[in-house]
């Protein structure tokens, strides 16, 4: 079964539901009853691999003691860069080894579903240990955080002191209803529609089936994740979590820094509070670069093409992080330096320019993210796209059963 | 402590008014930019000793001088 997928999946979830909004109504904590639907939907969506799951378990046990034998050792050495280090690597381990294992040997060692986003949450505590924001990791607070079931395949990724803050005390709930029903709508209408465009023109050639495939590529996905993530909030929100919004409005950005304060918010927030902002402040400090720009240039780079990485070791993946790390570098010169943007930049005419730039080039991000852009060039074999690849097609799925 | 931050202020902001307006809004008025933000923190944590971490202190926990200043006091208690 997989979460937000299977229709069954929705029927366990209505019923899972009930005792959850009596415990709301009843204004009583719901955490230990939202912990149990957590592990049997974790469950459920991985009994019918077995290996999956023993691989699921023994990561979060290990990671667990990662953590535990991590804080003891920050409280009686402080802060020492080397063993901060040697738990990050420890930390990542799981995740290198699988995407490594996955992609050179063809089977997927130590992974399963929602290793990725575990990796997220366990790397982000590891670091904020050390800088000695989190000076405990209960054991409860740390199961419930990891396979919280809303957000456990494809995030959005939370933080785990806002979390357990929100685990702590008695939900109030407004919108919440709102925001499953569009997620519904989104995933499953929209993007189940767009995805039928993608299916019809993906054995088609040339420029023009290349141009539809782009732009109906780029709406499908915007539709399907976000989508997913809104019923994500949604549930999360019903069993009184209020977990971080992933998407805002991401095709009106004025420009590519706007866009990645509105794409996967969770993720790249994810990255600049981890990775770009401590490297620049690494390089700051012991002056490695003469010139700002050059720094966050570089910073940008190494950002956005971890995080290519990080969606998997195929080429299409990578070189989505270095085009989009190119992007963010060239805006922020052009920011710094241009004397016509100074000038014109609050102008309606400047910023509608602006961003239908930035629409284009998104989606042209988004083609090369298909894997369609390399098949093209021929750097990867015809059908690694995509469209193979995403299990969009439960529109399909539908259809089928209705028909037969 | 007080002159310290507003003169590093100045510098990263390139304008001398957030030693006057210490209630101005430097994220607001493009003073203070992701890039500025980062220096702002390395540099206070260089000078005060203290640890400032991007996930918990925000841009918006440092958009006006008052604001740094506070922050650098609740640290250094």
């Amino acid at each position: 079964m997989t979460l937000f997928e299977d229709s069954w999946f929705f029927v366990y979830l209505a019923v899972a539901l009930i005792p959850a909004l009596i415990l709301g109504i009843c204004e009583k904590p719901i955490k230990y009853y939202a912990f149990a639907v957590s592990l049997i939907f974790v469950w459920m969506a991985t009994e019918t691999n077995k290996r999956a799951m023993f691989f699921l378990i023994g990561f979060c046990i290990a990671e667990f003691i990662v953590l535990r034998v991590w804080l003891k050792v920050m409280k009686k050495y402080g802060r020492k860069s080397s063993f901060y280090v040697l738990f990050l690597a420890l930390g990542m381990a799981p995740l290198v080894i699988s995407k490594l294992s996955n992609h050179f040997m063809g089977f997927n060692l130590l992974g399963f579903m929602g290793i990725s986003y575990m990796t997220f949450k366990i790397l982000q505590m590891i670091i904020e240990i050390y800088d000695e924001l989190i000076e405990e990791v209960p054991a409860f607070d740390y199961f419930s955080f990891l396979l919280f079931f809303p957000s456990v395949l494809s995030g959005p990724i939370d933080r785990s002191q806002r979390y357990t803050k929100d685990l702590n005390t008695i939900p109030q709930r407004s919108d919440y209803m709102e925001m499953a029903g569009t997620g519904l709508v989104y995933k499953f209408v929209c993007a189940s529609l767009i995805y039928q465009i993608l299916i019809w023109v993906n054995p088609q050639h040339g420029l023009m089936a290349d141009l539809i495939y782009m732009y109906a590529y780029g709406f499908y996905l915007f539709f399907d994740f976000a989508g997913y993530s809104r019923m994500a909030i949604g549930t999360a929100y019903l069993f009184g979590v209020k977990t971080p919004e992933n998407f805002n409005a991401p095709f009106k950005s004025k420009d590519i820094m706007d866009f990645w304060d509105r794409w996967h918010i969770t993720l790249s927030h994810w990255f600049r509070d981890y990775l770009f902002s401590r490297l620049m402040m690494r390089w700051i400090k012991n002056k490695r670069f003469s010139s700002r720009l050059t720094a966050a240039a570089c910073g940008f780079m190494i950002n956005m093409t971890v995080m290519g990485l990080w969606h998997g070791l195929d080429i299409f993946y990578i070189m989505y992080g270095i085009y989009h790390g190119a992007l963010l570098a060239l805006t922020e010169i052009w920011n710094k330096k241009s004397k016509f943007r100074k000038k014109h930049k609050k102008d309606k005419g400047y910023i509608a320019v602006s961003t239908f730039i930035t629409f284009n080039l998104v989606m042209f991000g988004l083609f090369i993210f298909s894997g369609k852009f390399t098949e093209i060039l021929g750097l990867t074999p015809p059908g690694s796209s995509a469209v193979t690849a995403v299990g969009g097609d439960y529109f399909l799925k539908v259809m089928t059963k209705v028909l037969h | 402590m007080e002159e310290k931050i507003l003169d590093l202020l100045a510098d990263i902001c390139d304008d001398d008014i957030v030693k006057e307006d210490k209630t101005i809004d430097m994220v607001e008025e493009e003073l203070l930019d992701s890039l500025g933000y980062t220096e702002l923190l390395a540099e206070l944590e260089e000078m005060f000793g203290i640890v400032l971490s991007p996930s918990a202190v925000s841009k918006n926990d440092v958009a006006t001088p008052e604001k740094v200043i506070a922050l650098v006091q609740s640290k250094m208690k």
